[in-house]
């Protein structure tokens, strides 16, 4: 450790980030990394640190894109429309937890969940009603889904091919981050083993067909939100990245044909200034494995791009409006960390699924950052900072450590199935609670400067009865199709399934232009991979 | 009987029901409860509500603990009322906790669900909360631990 700087008058307080990292009461010249020219270097240059683009938001703002789903995909549709109306220049779809986990929506597991938290979506039909009418060889798309992402990309395919618009015109993302969702996010179908072969399958198919979408969007946000550090989120998400690298490698692939299009997911969390670190590190790693460690050529392979959602977990429920400002504080960490899209939270998410006036003030938000803070006047206006960098160090080493943890384990598919991070989570999340129960982590509103009387805010509920139309939706659709063609679509499912080999991806087309429903083909896929059930650690 | 009874450690169910995979509450709610001194046994995500009372009845439990953020409280949690009721079983101090709307905790307290505690409350809430539920309806001369 550098000199200690002399001692200052402190208040009693915890000097500590929202992640527990100690904080220094003054970062100075020393702090630097030893050659700042390589470590730090210039926006759009190796290794990246500051931002991957030689201008940023001189040359091209980031895409606001407000993550929306609900109901029907009539309900959604309109949501979308409404957002393209005010600005937005992305669209992201939040799936229903049944479409999340494979489920139709007649399945009486889904029941009371259809349309709750994102947008049920069963068939094609449905994936054809929700982009209605929305331009989709203009407008980039992204989807919330991981498990049954093949799935859902080969209803997006075909509905976007009975518009005439072939899969290569089709810009935009999906998710498909199972390794994550195995740690944190808790949304699966498959073992691990023959999920992480889907991920295999799509990339692949992607990487010959789709060459505007990206196959992986490598997310840290659900880790996070479960209650991981932000070294915890930098260090997994690499990891799970890099596996997805190895992976596909593994399978023959030139890492230069598919890592251009990998992307990348992170929360932005209320410790503005570790966030920004976070970023800053992320980028610089991931750029240094892509070249050293699996001897990328292409530049675009080096650059880790990233989409930012504001913590939905440092929302809270009493005073909703003081979440404005919370978001404000994100948006602008993960502005100021250059990212390449952004979701800002609304205010009343700690209640329900926000309403349409609560959507707007999140967006502008994004707006006022924009176009009125002249924070995006000049690129990373923080690099250079003697805290920022140090910052950005510390977290880099940390995430090595946790690398070479992993490593230990056999890699992150043998750590996962061993509860490694999902411990670690748990670790962090209960000391994170101790920290505020206690009061030596001071909410506002929650643990301090209480409001007795709050007003009840007016909330978004969800009609039950769009349950009931969700289920005549799919009950119309098993109706009007060739149930001959389903079968045989599913029958060759199955057998393609059977072969660890083959790719998955024609024959998931073949049962969206049958209209096969999701929870048919996913059940087609259990009948080769099995199921899932995780051995609950607290 | 009655004074064994009392006397052992509070055992508590702490249960994930719905198709959501938030499963941050539930764990600290569990390791809380734990280090509180309770015997905790939490039945992971996904559970339906037959497998959740199921867990009940296997466990002999004084409480549970239901953790639910997927919207459908409202479906699961009657459900898992009426089947407690349909195995005779009215003495189990049941809890809930999270995204949980002011006019549905109205209703949910009137089915039977003995506290609802929603985002902010803090864990010692939910302990000391469930000692003195467990605690009443065990020998009421027989207080605290």
């Amino acid at each position: 450790m550098a000199t200690e700087p002399r001692e200052l008058p402190q208040r009693d307080a915890l000097f500590t980030t929202v992640s527990g990292q100690p904080i220094k009461p003054l970062y100075t010249e020393e702090d630097l990394p030893e050659s700042p020219a390589d470590a730090i270097g210039l926006p759009g240059e190796y290794p990246f640190t500051r931002g991957v683009y030689a201008s940023m938001y001189r040359g091209r703002l980031w895409t606001m894109r407000q993550f929306a789903g609900y109901g029907t995909a009539e309900e959604s549709n309109a949501r979308f429309r409404y957002l393209l109306d005010h600005g937005q220049t992305g669209l992201s779809t939040a799936f229903d937890m049944p479409s999340l986990m494979g489920h139709d929506s007649d399945h009486p597991r889904s029941e009371g969940e259809v349309g709750r938290e994102g947008v049920a979506v069963d068939t094609l039909d449905d994936m054809e009603t929700l982009f209605a009418g929305i331009p989709l060889d203009e407008v980039s798309v992204s989807m919330t889904i991981n498990a049954p992402a093949a799935i859902m990309l080969a209803f997006y395919v075909v509905a976007a091919e009975r518009r005439g618009i072939p899969p290569e015109r089709l810009a935009g993302t999906i998710q498909t981050d199972i390794l994550k969702e195995y740690i944190a996010q808790k949304e699966w179908c498959f073992p691990v083993d023959p999920a992480m072969r889907l991920v295999g399958d799509l990339i692949e198919w992607c990487s010959e067909h789709m060459p505007r979408w990206h196959p992986v969007s490598i997310s840290g946000y659900h880790i996070r939100e479960a209650g991981a550090t932000a070294v915890q989120e930098l260090a997994f998400t690499l990891k799970d990245g890099l596996t997805y690298v190895e992976q596909a490698v593994a399978r023959g692939l030139d890492v230069d044909d598919f890592a251009p299009r990998l992307s990348f997911f992170f929360n932005a969390h209320i410790d503005l200034f570790e966030e920004v670190a976070k970023y800053r590190a992320a980028r610089r790693i991931w750029a240094r494995e892509l070249r050293e460690r699996f001897g990328a050529r292409d530049e675009r392979s080096l650059l880790m791009r990233f989409h930012t959602q504001t913590a939905g977990v440092s929302l809270t429920a009493q005073q909703p409006l003081n979440n404005i400002i919370r978001t404000t504080i994100e948006a602008l960490a993960g502005v100021l960390g250059g990212t390449q899209s952004l979701h800002t939270n609304s205010y009343d998410e700690a209640l329900a699924l926000p309403t349409e006036e609560a959507v707007r003030v999140a967006l502008r938000t994004q707006q006022i950052i924009a176009h009125e803070s002249g924070v995006p006047n000049t690129v990373d206006p923080l690099g250079g900072a003697y805290f920022v960098e140090a910052l950005t160090d510390e977290m880099e080493r940390a995430a090595y450590e946790y690398f070479a943890k992993i490593d230990e384990l056999g890699g992150m598919v043998e750590a996962v199935k061993r509860n490694f991070p999902q411990r670690e989570i748990a670790d962090a999340a209960f000391r994170f609670q101790q920290e505020v129960d206690s009061g030596q982590r001071l909410v506002v509103g929650v643990n301090a400067y209480q409001n007795p009387d709050d007003e009840p805010l007016e909330i978004l509920r969800i009609d039950p009865a769009l349950e009931r139309k969700q289920m005549d939706r799919l009950a119309s659709v098993r109706a009007a199709r060739d149930a001959a063609g389903v079968e045989a679509a599913l029958a060759a499912l199955r057998e393609q399934a059977a072969r660890p080999a083959a790719n998955l991806m024609p024959a998931l087309l073949d049962c969206a232009r049958a209209h096969a429903t999701e929870g048919e083909i996913v059940g087609s896929h259990q009948d080769a991979f099995g199921t899932y059930a995780e051995a609950p650690v607290f | 009987m009655e004074a064994s009874a009392s006397q052992r450690k509070i055992r508590v169910v702490v249960a994930k029901p719905g198709l959501d995979g938030h499963d941050r509450g539930a764990k600290i709610i569990a390791r809380a409860l734990r280090d509180a001194g309770m015997e905790v046994i939490y039945t992971g995500l996904h559970q339906t509500p037959e497998q959740i009372v199921a867990t009940v009845v296997q466990e002999d439990a004084d409480a549970v603990g239901i953790s639910i953020l997927s919207g459908a409280h409202m479906t699961l949690i009657p459900r898992i009322m009426e089947l407690l009721a349909g195995e005779g079983i009215d003495d189990v101090v049941v809890t809930v906790g999270g995204t949980i709307p002011a006019e549905d905790i109205e209703e949910l307290k009137r089915q039977g669900v003995a506290e609802v505690f929603t985002p902010g409350a803090s864990t010692q809430d939910s302990v000391d909360f469930i000692r003195r539920a467990v605690g009443e309806r065990r020998a009421p001369a027989v207080q605290g631990d």
